[in-house]
């Protein structure tokens, strides 16, 4: 896919994304917006999944930690034509399996999560599988940075660089806020890089609503042979809206009938320029 | 009896919670609360406003948050660490059996979004299993109040209890219609309304699932004896055989998996004390999934046409 491809993919991924939370009156808006350039990147880019090697064992798999945000992953499969888009729009109601964080009941889904400081564990138990099979495939998960405070995270770190799990990849979703507030007010992750390598991981630190630099960084797994490989991602939690851009209250705020017309009315023009940049290109 | 059991108003339990950790800090230097990045959830804002040198935020690591609340217990603190029911159980069993359960340690687990109740978020966040895990450690309290009122006056009393507890509440807002002014007595079960045909023991909102079930039961002539559980663990079997005696049949309600939960605890006391039909209101044996509570309930069983239903059966077994 070319640059502007993935661009174009960001910003209509970003207006489904609104479009089912404000169907559902319900969904992690904020923490979709900042980590959806990474799914688009991971899922249009880099991983060999899809649904027609969904059942083949040798496929990349990805494990959202920070399940919360699962409209962004529902919108990403849905383009990938893991089921119909409009399935959607039973997003968190009664009996539908589109539930509020991933479930394997959707097909796409590697994992059920939810709760906090699990992805990480379990893809290195899935990247320590490949190996002893000799599976070339690679294992990756989207961390928040709130839930680096789990402890758990952290002996899954010591666990992969022992058992040099170069075939995962941990992407840190780091918009600097959590529910609370800023994760430097809540419980400070500084000085994360450092503190990653020095868990014997290789670090690389990107824009991670910059496709173009999340792909060019992707691109080079693992960044050294025999260690598992850390991206700090730079986001911005609301990403692409302008009054939603690092506002707390969009961890989880639906927006009103004026706050969703502004926007999408935001996004459309953003679409449109690119749109023609592609004409012009 | 069942006519004076009205609501007055929908609260969430959740902040009754609030309003009892609000008044602890002004009336209890000692009670410190903690929480795992979800102060808005648990409705203590205010307690921190006006005591922020008595809270401990940890950030989303609920481990750490009770090892640290066992070792404040250690320094004389009366700890109040709060999550949603499932982070505060589940993730953290070993941290509570040994280092609070274990060590005897003064502290006070309260959870909420307990149950299928905290609707959208699914099955990850709807624990029905937590009253089993806890009341199977020993020296446990384990209580799930009612309403706002109940849940207030429960969070004050737990400040006075000595010894480890559980406290379960939920995130909706749900009829509230115990007294405001209520003093709530840790092991001592609450009469609701006398009867003769049927004994309902009940337990967090289905309290008012079976005041509903008991008000259309006695249209048809069924005369039910309602009884709120609130405290799980330790039971108060007296009432529980006092009311048997009298009425030879159980029904038991509450928002939980039916295995390790209320009907158990009353099943363990029938059945060495007083054998009698017991039939259950609970889910069966089954994860959540997204939905209002009104969606929910009946779908998993504890509506309030399952009480009734119950109710005809266990009549029928008598
Ligand atoms: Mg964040």
């Amino acid at each position: 896919m070319t640059d502007r491809e993935l661009k174009l993919k960001s910003v209509e991924y970003r207006q489904k994304i609104l479009r089912y939370i404000y169907h559902a009156k319900a969904g992690h808006t904020g923490g979709s917006l900042s980590c959806i350039d990474i799914l688009n990147v991971l899922y249009n880019q880099v991983m060999n999944v899809s649904p027609e090697n969904f059942d083949d064992p040798g496929r990349d798999r990805y494990v959202q930690s920070k399940g919360h945000s699962v409209e962004a992953l529902y919108v990403v499969l849905a383009d990938l034509g893991f089921f119909p888009e409009e399935d959607l729009l039973t997003l968190c109601r009664y009996q539908s399996p589109y539930i509020g964080h991933p479930t394997k009941k959707v097909r796409g889904m590697e994992q059920n999560t939810g709760g906090l400081g699990h992805g990480l564990a379990i893809c290195s138990g899935n990247a320590l599988a490949a190996k002893k099979d000799k599976l070339p495939l690679r294992v990756f998960t989207v961390l928040g940075d709130g839930e680096m405070a789990e402890g758990s995270n952290w002996e899954a770190m010591m666990l992969a660089a022992h058992y040099k799990l170069d075939n995962l990849c941990a992407i840190l979703d780091y918009n600097k806020q959590q529910i609370t507030g800023a994760n430097a007010d809540v419980i400070g992750l500084e000085p994360i890089r450092q503190k990653v390598e020095a868990f014997g991981w290789v670090v690389r630190e990107v824009d991670g609503n910059d496709v173009c630099a999340l792909a060019d960084t992707l691109q080079c797994l693992p960044f050294e042979a025999g260690k598992p490989s850390f991206v700090i991602a730079h986001t911005v939690k609301g990403k692409g809206v302008s009054f939603m851009e690092g506002v707390l209250k969009w961890h989880h705020g639906v927006p009103s009938p004026e706050q969703y017309e502004q926007a999408m009315k935001e996004l459309e023009e953003a679409r449109q320029k690119l749109l023609e940049e592609v004409v012009e290109a | 009896m069942l006519d004076k059991l009205v609501d007055t108003g929908k609260k969430a339990t959740r902040d009754g919670y609030g309003a009892g950790m609000h008044e602890l800090g002004k009336v209890n230097p000692n009670v410190v609360a903690l929480c795992a990045d979800l102060v808005a959830s648990l409705k203590i804002q205010e307690f921190i406003d006006e005591n922020p040198e008595r809270f401990i935020q940890s950030g989303i690591s609920e481990a750490n948050m009770m090892g640290m609340a066992a070792g404040l217990a250690t320094g004389g603190k009366i700890p109040f660490p709060s999550t949603f029911a499932n982070f505060a159980t589940g993730r953290v069993y070993d941290q509570i059996r040994q280092s609070i359960a274990y060590s005897e340690k003064n502290v006070k687990i309260c959870a909420s979004h307990a149950g299928l109740t905290l609707g959208e978020d699914g099955a990850t966040h709807q624990i029905l299993e937590d009253i089993g895990m806890m009341r199977m450690l020993p020296g446990f309290t384990v209580i799930n109040p009612c309403d706002y009122n109940q849940t207030k006056a429960a969070t004050i009393a737990l400040a006075e209890h000595v010894g480890p507890a559980y406290l379960r509440f939920g995130r909706p807002s749900w009829p509230n219609f115990t007294p405001a002014d209520q003093k709530f007595e840790i092991g001592k079960a609450l009469m609701l309304s006398e009867g003769t045909d049927v004994s309902i023991f009940s337990t967090g909102h289905m309290v008012w699932q079976t005041i509903e079930a008991a008000r259309a039961l006695e249209k048809e002539g069924i005369s039910c004896e309602l009884i709120n559980i609130h405290t799980i663990k330790p039971l108060d079997e007296a009432a529980v055989l006092a009311s048997v005696a009298k009425t030879g049949c159980v029904v038991t309600a509450e928002e939980h998996n039916r295995y390790g939960g209320l009907g158990d605890a009353i099943a363990q006391v029938l059945t060495s004390n007083h054998p009698v039909p017991q039939e259950y209101v609970a889910v069966n044996d089954s994860f959540g999934e997204s939905g209002k509570p009104a969606e929910l309930l009946p779908k998993y069983g504890l509506g309030i046409d399952d009480v009734v239903a119950a109710v005809k059966k266990v009549l029928k077994r008598k």
